[in-house]
């Protein structure tokens, strides 16, 4: 071996670094680096294609008529369909969960992070149990609605309570279709929650209590405030997920075909996945939907992607101004 | 003890009298006797008995770990907050057992008050902030609020320096003047007792000066308890000084005595800097 | 002091504490209420108590006069409730609907078989006009063929190739985030992988359906356009943000300084990565592996739009197929409210509950363990 200044020798041996000079190129380590990298790309790359397949797409069906009018003449027609309907049945199914799953929710999520004792049993318990409703498939909430809310509370209502003969509430309806679907968003909401609780320093809670506050004024008065952006971002994240989810409402309210929007609890109503799967799957003429089923997943790419970006810069600005508190 | 610019106006935040300079005579507020505190099985007081005396400062002095911060949290029940502690002993305050069946500990807490060795005002406004603990006991009037947060700033030496700016973002005070507010947040509830743990222990030396010759105000109304390992300060501002070692109060006396001629040696060692 | 109200001074304060109790409590009601649910509808048939047989002995109207009360309503496909609601008239017309329906039955020599028996559901059987034992699921048909293997196989099958696909892009990409990457470029990277999760499943089949399926037809060539391979990379898409999620939270949770301990000592960035930290980070890269083998084997929209939904037992991947969570899907609309398909579809769902529930459960303890161990250190 060359060396230019006399080496340490341990043992007669030489030492395990020869000289200062790089080995030379480490081929594997390149290659695996290179790889990982590839797989990263690959990511990337399946990602923008989805995203500007469906835009370009989607794009030329898109217009404001598109979005705004009824489909009643011909649904296979690109220059007469229209998806109001659907973006009117979504948005109310949504707004109906909401009402459930955020009460619901917080309430959860505030008992997780202020009262529970976390060594006690119950305390694991709750939290499994959320764990596992995180991972429930979306069918088997679509079996669930259909076994407990229709034909357990919806027939029950109307056996016992208004005791009619035809089925009102005990059939698939937008007011069950949007508890299936507060049932599944539930963890979302406790874990985006519990996020923004955790992160607000405890000095403050003990700032408060030292004043004289009880541990409920604490959290309505400081606590709630400082966790709105962390709410907000479950919420929207809920929102995001449950537009587009399909299978939970197939059994549960979604029509292909309704004369008129939904104006009661108990009516059915149109969606949009739902009526991107029907026309994916049922269509007569595939070439001929094309542009409307590709206008369609666009509006509904738009509306779930819009808000899950809204919803990950709300976090992130959320944790930037927690650095900046300092605590 | 530096010389500072802050104006030494007096306290008129309680509606009590000014009293009297502080002495040996003063009454006795807070009485302890054989308390112990412990942490699941480990032991971290060890049968404390001692009396805190009415409107005088009182510091409680020890290398870290040593337990004055946990002994004063038994003041105000703060350590109720922590999972698995058990607390043997008596702790009264003018008379009153505050560990009783049928204590409120809401109302205790409004007579004893809390400064953080962190300091944390609220993410609110300067007004808020010391309105909050005015709201939450009932105070309702604005000229009432009003008059309260002015008089209560002016008390923590901090009035002049935020007057025109109250209803900006307390998050935007440095250091020194967000722990005088937190003094100021305190004193606004009018309480009897304020307990400081640590108060300037993360603040420079020249807000360090200013929160001390706050104390050295302070206490004209109100019966100061002060922890701190700045042994300097102790001797600065305090009327008493107990000195704790690892859960035990080991000597407890007029400042004077303890630094310049304790009677444990233990106290001596402490002291005159041999380890802590 | 004045110090004298306690506890019971704040009654508002105690009842909004049990109230949050409760509420908070209401998460684990609803994981029974969803087994319970699901499961009882599917009990008749895991009990063995439901029959779908068709009668083939002709019984005359006198014979039908004759029967006990709770004969009559079993033959005539009746609940007890139901049958106690008829008038005696609407019996008669029943009756003779039934007769109908007996003349009318195609001789099959099945047709006595309570198909719904665990033999039939699990065991190929030969069928009529079958040459061997086959695993068939055919409900709409005169004999009801309930066998479930086709269906297993098929939710396997795909389940298989989305991990095939996702795992080891998944740890590539993670890998590749959490050690070797810049800290600027992370801070995007990361975020964007995770925008994958955005994609509705729905979307995620219908591109698989529309664009996918035609692609990979061309690239390898095989017969059926829907197949196992097209909904499994389609899955593997909507897997990927999970697995890559959890994988990289391990990754970067091993401590800085077994990387940092590697780097002194001349190893490579990426020596350092393979053979110091993905070994310490290997219970957290097998529950991201267990987590989204469970949200692979519970999705729907994707199996139900791109593969192919024929119901046939076969080791290629080429071949059409069909999953549980499609069968539901597709067939519950149809089925008899409680009759014997119905609650086999139920049987599916507690199925696949069962399944997902373990295999979080599996993968939430792992987590848990890691993170134990992880604050024991420091």
């Amino acid at each position: 071996m060359d060396t230019q200044t006399p080496m340490l020798h341990f043992n007669g041996e030489a030492p395990v670094g020869k000289d200062f000079k790089t080995q030379g190129f480490n081929f594997w380590s390149f290659f695996f680096s290179g790889l990982t990298g590839l797989a990263t790309m690959l990511i990337l790359a399946m990602l923008a294609i989805i995203l500007f397949n469906i835009t370009l797409n989607g794009a030329p069906g898109l217009s404001w008529r598109f979005l705004t009018s009824s489909a009643d003449q011909d649904m296979f027609d690109v220059n007469k369909a229209g998806v109001l309907p659907m973006v009117v049945g979504t948005s109310i199914r949504v707004i109906l969960m909401t009402i459930f799953v955020i009460p619901v929710g917080v309430i959860t999520a505030i008992y997780l992070t202020e009262y529970a004792h976390s060594t006690s049993i119950w305390t694991r318990v709750i939290r499994g149990a959320v764990n596992n409703l995180a991972g429930v498939p979306s069918i088997v909430f679509g079996l669930f609605g259909l076994g407990f809310f229709i034909g357990f509370l919806g027939s029950h209502i109307d056996d016992n309570i208004l005791q009619s003969a035809e089925p009102k509430w005990g059939k698939p309806a937008i007011l069950w279709a949007s508890m299936t679907l507060a049932v599944m968003t539930l963890p979302v909401v406790i874990v985006a929650t519990e996020e923004s609780l955790k992160a607000i320093p405890q000095g403050l809670r003990e700032a408060s209590l030292a004043l004289g506050a009880t541990k409920l004024e604490t959290i309505i008065k400081i606590v709630l405030p400082q966790a709105m952006p962390g709410i907000l971002t479950g919420g929207i994240l809920s929102v995001s997920r449950a537009a587009g989810e399909v299978a939970p409402i197939l059994f549960t309210g979604a029509a292909y075909y309704m004369a008129s929007y939904p104006k009661a609890l108990t009516d059915q109503f149109m969606d949009l996945g739902y009526h991107v799967f029907i026309l994916s799957t049922q269509s007569p003429n595939i070439e001929q939907t094309r542009p409307i089923l590709y206008a369609t997943v666009l509006a509904l790419l738009i509306l779930t992607f819009a808000l899950n970006i809204v919803a990950i810069l709300v976090r992130a600005k959320m944790r930037r101004n927690m650095r900046l508190l300092g605590h | 003890m530096a010389e500072t610019s802050v104006p030494k106006l007096t306290v008129e935040v309680g509606t009590k009298a000014p009293v009297g300079a502080s002495s040996a005579a003063a009454p006795a507020l807070i009485e302890t006797k054989d308390l112990s505190l412990y942490y699941g099985q480990a032991k971290a007081l060890k049968e404390i008995s001692m009396t805190i005396k009415e409107k005088n400062v009182t510091a409680f002095i020890g290398p870290s770990g040593c337990g004055k911060s946990t002994f004063l949290r038994c003041f105000n029940r703060m350590n109720d907050l922590i999972d698995h502690v058990k607390i043997t002993g008596d702790v009264k305050i003018a008379g009153h057992d505050i560990y009783g069946p049928d204590v409120d500990v809401i109302e205790l807490r409004k007579r004893v008050g809390m400064v953080f060795q962190k300091s944390n005002p609220f993410p609110k406004t300067i007004y808020e902030n010391i309105a909050y603990g005015l709201r939450l006991h009932g105070t309702k009037n604005k000229s009432d609020l009003d008059e309260v947060v002015e008089k209560s700033l002016r008390g923590a030496a901090l009035w002049d320096e935020v007057k025109d700016r109250l209803h900006s973002s307390a998050l935007g005070l440095s250091g020194g003047q967000q722990q005088r507010l937190c003094i100021a947040r305190a004193i606004a509830i009018k309480p009897e007792v304020i307990l400081m743990d640590e108060p300037a222990s993360a603040l420079d030396p020249i807000a360090t000066a200013k929160v001390e010759d706050l104390i050295l105000d302070l206490k004209k109304e109100f019966t100061i308890v002060i922890v701190t390992h700045n042994m300097q300060q102790a001797a600065r501002i305090s009327d008493y000084t107990a000195f704790f070692y690892i859960g035990e109060l080991i000597e407890y006396d007029v400042t004077s005595k303890i630094f310049t001629n304790p009677s444990k040696k233990q106290t001596e060692d402490y002291v005159t800097g041999r380890f802590g | 002091m004045g110090l004298h109200r306690g506890h019971k001074a704040r009654p508002l304060e105690w009842l909004a504490e049990k109230f949050i109790f409760l509420v908070a409590s209401s998460a684990i009601l609803i994981v029974f209420l969803i087994f319970l649910f699901v499961v009882r509808e599917a009990l008749p048939i895991f009990l063995g108590k439901m029959d779908s047989s068709s009668l083939q002995e002709m019984v005359s109207v006198e014979q039908m006069e004759k029967m006990k009360p709770a004969e009559l309503q079993k033959l005539l496909d009746l609940t007890p409730k139901e049958y106690t609601e008829l008038d005696k008239e609407t019996i008669k017309i029943l009756m003779e609907v039934k007769i109908e329906e007996i003349k009318a039955a195609p001789k099959d020599k099945d047709a006595d078989k309570n198909t719904t028996d665990w033999r039939y559901m699990l065991m190929p059987y030969q069928w009529t006009n079958y040459d061997k034992p086959e695993y068939i699921w055919q409900p709409i048909s005169q004999v009801h063929k309930y066998n479930i293997m086709p269906l297993l196989i098929g939710s396997l099958k795909t389940t298989i190739v989305a991990l095939l696909f996702a795992v080891p892009v998944s740890l590539g990409a993670a890998i590749y985030v959490s050690q070797l990457a810049s800290p600027r470029l992370k801070e995007w990277l990361k975020p964007t992988i995770e925008l994958l999760a955005g994609i509705p499943s729905v979307v995620m089949g219908f591109f698989a359906l529309i664009v996918m399926a035609s692609v990979l037809k061309s690239v390898f060539g095989y017969e059926s356009r829907l197949n196992a391979l097209v909904a499994g990379i389609a899955l593997g898409l909507a897997i990927i943000p999970v697995v890559f999620s959890i994988a990289e939270d391990a990754l970067t949770s091993v401590p800085r300084a077994y990387t940092q301990a590697a780097l002194a000592l001349g190893s490579s960035r990426w020596q350092a990565a393979w053979q110091i930290v993905l070994p310490a980070a290997l219970p957290g890269v097998f529950a991201a592996v267990v987590l989204g083998f469970g949200r692979a084997i519970g999705e729907t929209m994707i199996v139900l739009m791109a593969s192919g939904n024929a119901s046939i037992v076969s080791g290629s991947i080429f071949d059409s197929t069909r999953t549980m969570t499609a069968t539901i899907a597709a067939e519950l609309a149809e089925a008899v409210f409680g009759g014997h398909h119905y609650r086999i579809l139920f049987m599916l769902g507690t199925i696949l509950f069962v399944v997902t529930f373990l295999s979080n459960l599996l993968g939430d303890v792992i987590i848990h363990k890691l993170k134990h161990k992880m604050e024991g250190k420091h």
